[in-house]
């Protein structure tokens, strides 16, 4: 019957409308929480850039510096990839990119060498568990990323690095460019490479005296610059993250719009066609009983 | 009295812990204290952990507990870096004492399974921030 074809639309209709609603309170969200992982990142820049600046003046400085985390290893065995996704889904792409980038690189990787992932985020947690690839995982850290989450992260590949048990390791993660853009992201972390000096800086120009030594001060300060890097990327991602998630959500509010609105015709079709129907039945009666 | 004062600033990857105009420095080299003034030449320490002093303005004497990191001076500022950071009167003194405690337990006992260059650590780092509030 027509007028049950009626009933049908208004009940999806209801149905998307609900699913709307709640596109549209999770866009919101994320923004809310968007601005506050972009202060967060934004607080942690001084700390960040003193230091890489720092690292590179003293790399500068400091010829001939020996530590294991620096040392390069002619054979190897076992490459470690530190992966950074959300907890969540619901936000796109974002997760599948990050993995996407991490897979690309595994893949062009001799089979011999053996792989590992330290996974930060319930996402790349359960994608590497299916595939046995998990070295350890750092989930469930929330939406509020503090430093000692990023410290141990560093502490466990460091510890990793230095018993050789990884001769090498990537980070993977996304990079924040602006709200509607996040690019996935791999660098090299160990052997770690020292951030080149910026040229032309007022602070070659400066005498510095070092205490005790700048060797001394560059190797107590290397864990420290993986801890910086680590946090950066874990603060990128949770911006990324938020960002991604608004478009999403912003997406699927839109599309469910449309939705509503093809179903509201659709809907307003049925209903005059019922009505059309029942007049003519009404029209084609009262003929009948003319005759 | 105002033309002995320079810039002290502490941050670490969350915050800037503190900005502000001071008289005088105090901070736990690698290898003993440092004192630092107004006009100190230009240097890069790296910092152990410990407890930072500085004299403000108003003569009053403030304390720091830092987690270690470096201390940099140039041109009257000085910036010191640490992965964490805490004012003495911010700090939490039962909660130090107890993680003095526990951290001394574990060096007593030395068991295999410890680590105990960490457990040291965690105790220096509970001694700083006792001291820092005291």
């Amino acid at each position: 019957m027509a007028g049950a074809g009626v009933r049908e639309f208004k009940r999806r209709i209801r149905s998307v409308a609900n699913t709307q609603q709640i596109t549209k309170a999770m866009k919101m969200v994320a923004a809310a929480r968007l601005r506050r992982a972009q202060e967060k990142a934004e607080a942690s820049r001084p700390y960040n850039e003193t230091l890489q600046g720092t690292v590179a003046r003293l790399s500068a400085v400091a010829l001939d510096v020996k530590h294991p985390l620096l040392e390069k290893r002619d054979e190897i065995k076992k490459i470690g990839y530190i992966v950074v996704t959300a907890d969540r889904g619901l936000c796109g792409a974002y997760n599948t990119n990050i993995i996407k980038m991490a897979n690309q690189s595994m893949e062009n990787i001799d089979n011999n060498v053996e792989k590992t992932v330290i996974a930060v985020g319930r996402k790349a947690s359960d994608f590497y568990k299916k595939r046995g690839l998990i070295a350890v995982d750092f989930v469930n850290l929330g939406d509020n990323i503090s430093y000692l989450d990023a410290r141990a992260v560093a502490q466990y590949v460091i510890e990793a690095y230095e018993k050789k048990e990884l001769d090498e390791v990537f980070l993977v993660y996304s990079k924040f460019i602006n709200v509607l853009r996040q690019v996935p992201t791999l660098t090299k972390v160990f052997p770690l490479e020292p951030p080149e000096e910026k040229e032309g800086l007022a602070s070659h120009l400066i005498d510095y005296i070092y205490e005790p030594s700048a060797e001394a001060i560059l190797v107590s300060l290397l864990p420290r610059y993986v801890g910086s890097l680590i946090y950066n990327s874990m603060l990128e991602g949770k911006a990324g993250e938020f960002g991604a998630r608004m478009t999403a959500m912003g997406n699927a509010t839109e599309n469910a719009g449309e939705l509503i609105g093809s179903l509201t015709l659709a809907m307003n079709k049925a209903r005059q066609a019922a009505i059309t129907d029942e007049i003519l039945d009404i029209v084609g009666g009262a003929e009948a009983l003319q005759k | 009295m105002a033309d002995n004062t320079f810039m002290l600033e502490v941050v670490t990857p969350e915050n800037i812990l503190l900005k502000e105009e001071i008289q005088f420095l105090v901070v736990p080299g690698a290898e003993g204290e440092l004192g630092i003034l107004k006009n100190h030449a230009p240097i890069v320490a790296s910092l152990k952990i410990g407890v930072l002093k500085y004299k403000m303005l108003d003569e009053t004497i403030q304390k720091i507990a830092i987690s270690g990191g470096f201390m940099e001076v140039v041109d009257n500022i000085v910036r010191v870096l640490a992965e964490t950071a805490e004012h003495g009167a911010n700090v939490d003194v039962l909660r130090a004492k107890e993680a003095r405690e526990r951290a001394e337990r574990r060096l007593a006992q030395r068991s295999e399974d410890i680590n105990i260059d960490r457990a040291r650590l965690a105790l220096q780092r509970a001694i700083a921030r006792i001291k820092a509030a005291g």
